[in-house]
């Protein structure tokens, strides 16, 4: 039992940094916030990193042949804990309620089949493209949400920011300016002290006199008494990370546009079913999504949550009840601003000759063409910018429309 | 003869821990014979190993692992019977039970059972706050604290303890070194070949002996054993997962009705040897992944061999030849997989990998290609002869004339301060602590490519900033008894800025001075 336990909470292979969740958003409110037309638009891009088995999630149990691929830990539509179906075709984790009920009141989406341009299955490497933008990988000195910041008009500074983790994620890197915060309870140093090193540093080392001057600017407002950290699970931590967002996400002078990033979907041995060790993080997550809808009150139904990993993984199960790196998955929206209750998907079929490399979920759908999507429908980005400066060289994975109210 | 304090940092700060304080001499040694300093450490045979009394091998580890967890099923169990014969013997509202049972113990996190069960809630709340960074009730700020006054304190259970020994054991290396330059290799390349202690009990028992065992023996040997070492450790089976994959047509593969997990085989290729775009395939990857089917380690039962060693179980291993990388290697089982990573040690890639990694690692963030070129080069001439190329790197110009641009890690700027203040750790519980703080915890990074190796990485604000409190901690502790003038010239002597050296002098408190001094670019950068 101890192991079982061991297995669900720690076997997480990109990590616990720091609770494996980290948090940063930009520094700026965008100018047309509070405009006239009364929106004020919200975006919170959530990264899962490690690979999130998108077959497991939204399971296309309409597929004849995915409960043969998936094998013991597919989920089907009876049973003990049957999925929910979300159409005819696609049904949810049960681990995913909330997700669902948001679902059913059309404000969450499913995108099915899509990836990444990138084919090749280093979770790093994946991860680089994915957040960065760009075509391949290697390119990380900017993420595309930091790119997409730079093309808003820039208002007030926000009063406050957070983030977990000493790092910002690649997607909010860049030249744009961003906020974090780490919750810890440390003595800080004193003001004198910390001004007389702002000096030392920026006579001898101006790249540090910027990082903590930087530093020292974050704190404060995002140390309220629920965001102290707690023992607790990576899923507990997840939901807290999510609140303490909120929190500040829902103050009228707080930050509109953020990113955060969980760990440990990397789900190679042991991956379970309805039950086990996804079931668990994908509760984690579904909990973040709830306390984003209940902590940014009213200003949900200007929201929208995007959630995209790296790559998916193989349709068929391997030898130790898992997945292994794959390509197609899913991507999931969620908020009151979202075009929702449907599964959208150019769904590519799980036969053999159908299947990628005949081993993953072949994409139908790029990723970037979702993200433009939002992008667009909540800050009006034009087709150009979105296909040169956000996502260089990707004129032809064109916006999908329709995604934002 | 001429002294060159400039030389003398870069001896100090880029290839080893930082200089000592109090009688060591190091930055005068340094200056004199900045090379021959650095290279001293390479010519003492056995000089990287590591023993120290109480540390144990990885099977003994394991079997300890083995004897706990059963030790925690039968208190387990007992409770529960315990709970079992109370219900029936006694009248309902009948208080206080002798052992109060947990209704559902394997869902709990904070257990909190009789005395026979403390251990247990020792050991669950151990892994919460090593493997979840940092807990605020426990945080000790200043790494040269007093022992912590725990509220209540838990008994530390056999992992715990191991992995406090295991720490302790490096720390105190570190600190007590001349240069440093053969434990800064260490840290190098556990990091290239980590494994993370949060994967659950084995591994984070196992992450000490891992390096004594699998990198330490090889930091001044050949890579091809490194690699092999590495591979057949149980705590790289156990952490990538290699011990659950079977050879789907293997018996135990038909029988179980189990397979392959390809997790370590990808990750050896990725990581440790050829890198991305080092001209491997998914059907490479396959393919090495069922070479090194059977690689596993002996369970608890110990069928195959002693419980806790790396054993090869021929029954788990798929038959037949494989192609990988262009070449055939047949069926002669353990065999087999040890002629593929002998060719993946030596494949042109994999010099080019560790060559660039080694360099970006000691030198910059850009590596200089005509250094990379001569690494590389020597990699291949010597067979990865390790003390080659760590020799070619102090011999190099480019690692002496390249700007001091790199950050300290977290680990190196807590031990260069340890060093500094000439403080040899007693406990590691503040070292642990801070490192979870600032992000590197020790032997516990998130995903198999390790802890971060750039500048960025480290400078970020958010670190920079919590770096700042660590050192204003040890400032308000420790800078009553010391002048920090003095340890200027133990660190940096005429290397120092003016502005720093202003900047100390005209600190309000010597304790203010010694939080300066530690932060200062002298002190942050290598």
């Amino acid at each position: 039992m101890i192991d079982c336990v061991e297995n669900r909470l720690l076997t997480s292979r990109r990590g616990l940094l720091l609770g494996g969740a980290s948090f940063a958003a930009w520094a700026y409110l965008p100018k047309f916030a509070r405009a006239a037309d009364g929106r004020d638009p919200r975006l919170i891009v959530v990264i899962l990193r490690g690979a999130l088995d998108g077959l497991s999630t939204v399971a296309p149990v309409g597929d004849p042949d995915y409960a043969g691929l998936h094998g013991s830990i597919a989920l089907s539509a009876d049973g003990a804990h049957p999925a929910i179906m979300l159409d005819p075709f696609f049904a949810l984790h049960p681990a995913m309620p909330e997700f669902a009920r948001m679902y059913r009141d059309t404000h969450a989406a499913v995108i099915h089949a899509v990836a990444t341009p990138y084919r090749d299955r280093s979770h790093f490497d994946g991860q680089d493209v994915l957040e960065s933008g760009y075509a391949g990988p290697g390119r990380v000195q900017s993420g595309w949400l930091n790119r997409a910041l730079e093309v808003l008009p820039r208002g007030e500074r926000v009063s406050s920011g957070l983030a977990v983790g000493p790092t910002t994620p690649l997607v909010l890197r860049g030249s744009a300016p961003t906020v974090g915060w780490a919750p810890v309870a440390l003595p800080q140093a004193d003001d004198d002290t910390a001004m007389r090193l702002t000096e030392l540093y920026r006579h001898r080392d101006p790249a540090l006199a910027s990082a903590l001057s930087q530093g020292l600017q974050l704190e404060k407002a995002a140390t309220g008494d629920d965001m102290k950290r707690k023992p607790g699970n990576a899923v507990a931590q997840m939901r807290q990370v999510a609140r303490g967002a909120a929190k500040l996400m829902a103050a009228d002078d707080g930050p509109r546009i953020a990113a955060l990033a969980f760990d440990g979907w990397d789900t190679h041995a042991n991956e379970g079913g309805p039950v086990g060790r996804l079931a668990f993080l994908l509760g984690g997550l579904d909990g973040a999504l709830a306390e984003f809808e209940s902590g940014l009150g009213n200003r949900w139904r200007d929201t929208v949550v995007v959630v995209a990993t790296e790559f998916g993984r193989t349709a068929r199960i391997n030898g130790t009840d898992g997945t292994d790196h794959g390509t197609g998955t899913i991507a999931l929206l969620a908020g009151g601003a979202v075009k929702g209750g449907r599964v959208i998907s150019d769904w590519p079929g799980l036969k053999l000759a159908n299947l990628h490399e005949g081993r993953d979920l072949k994409p139908t759908t790029d990723l970037r063409s979702v993200i433009k999507g939002v992008l667009q429908g909540q800050f009006g980005l034009s087709d150009r910018v979105l296909a040169e400066t956000v996502f260089p060289d990707s004129a032809a994975a064109r916006p999908m429309k329709g995604l934002v109210a | 003869m001429a002294r060159d304090f400039q030389a003398a940092l870069v001896a100090l700060n880029r290839f080893g821990f930082g200089a000592r304080g109090g009688a060591s001499g190091d930055l005068i040694n340094a200056a004199s014979d900045p090379r021959g300093f650095v290279k001293a450490e390479l010519a003492r045979p056995n000089g990287v190993l590591l023993e120290a009394p109480g540390l144990q091998s990885t099977p003994q580890l394991g079997q300890a692992v083995f004897a706990y967890q059963d030790q925690v099923k039968q208190a387990r169990e007992a409770a529960k019977e315990t709970a079992r014969e109370t219900a029936k013997d006694t009248a309902p509202a009948e208080t206080p039970q002798p052992a109060p049972a947990d209704p559902k113990p394997a869902l709990r996190r904070n257990l909190s059972l009789n005395a026979v069960a403390t251990e247990i809630a020792g050991q669950m709340a151990d892994a919460k706050t090593a493997d979840n960074a940092a807990k605020p009730d426990t945080m000790q700020p200043n790494m040269a604290a007093p022992p912590p006054a725990k509220p209540a304190p838990q008994p530390l259970n056999v992992i715990q303890k191991t992995f406090r020994a295991e720490a302790l054991a490096r720390l105190q290396r570190a600190t007590l070194a001349e240069c440093g330059f053969t434990e800064r290799l260490v840290v190098f390349w556990s990091n290239h070949f980590c494994i993370s202690a949060g994967k659950g009990e084995l591994a984070r028992i196992w992450a000490g002996a891992f390096e004594r065992e699998a990198i330490r023996p090889h930091v001044l040997g050949r890579f091809a054993d490194m690699l092999r070492a590495v591979e057949q450790h149980p705590a790289m089976l156990f952490f990538l997962d290699n011990q659950q994959s079977l050879g789907p047509d293997s018996r135990a593969g038909q029988n179980r009705k189990r397979g392959l997990n390809e997790n370590l085989a990808r990750e050896i290729m990725e990581l440790h040897t050829l890198g991305v775009g080092g001209g491997y395939t998914q059907e490479d990857v396959t393919s090495l992944a069922r070479i090194i089917t059977g690689w596993t380690f002996a369970g608890r039962q110990g069928q195959l061999g002693a419980p806790g060693s790396f054993v090869f179980n021929a029954n788990a291993h798929q038959p037949g030849p494989q192609v990988l990388l262009g070449k055939t290697y047949q069926a002669t089982g353990l065999a087999q997989g040890e002629a593929a990573l002998a060719d993946i040690a030596r494949h042109p890639s994999t010099a080019n990998f560790i060559a660039t990694k080694f360099v970006r690692h000691f030198v910059a963030d850009d590596p200089p290609p005509a250094l990379v070129a001569r690494l590389r080069e020597i990699f291949v001439r010597t067979d990865g002869d390790l003390r080659a190329l760590a020799t070619a790197l102090v011999d190099s110009d480019e690692a002496w004339k390249s700007p001091l641009s790199k950050m300290r890690s977290p680990y190196d700027f807590l031990v260069a301060s340890g060093r500094l203040l000439a403080r040899v750790p007693e406990e590691p519980g503040p070292y642990l602590n801070n490192l979870n703080l600032l992000g590197q915890p020790l032997w516990s990074p998130a995903g198999p490519n390790g802890f971060p190796d750039t500048a960025a990485a480290w400078a970020a604000p958010e670190g920079m900033k919590l770096r700042l409190d660590i050192a204003s901690q040890m400032g308000a502790r420790l800078g009553n008894n010391i002048d920090p003038l003095d340890l200027l010239e133990f660190a940096a002597a005429d290397a120092a800025s003016i502005e720093t050296r202003k900047t100390i002098e005209r600190a309000e408190s010597r304790q203010q001075a010694l939080a300066l001094l530690l932060m200062s670019p002298e002190m942050q950068r290598r």
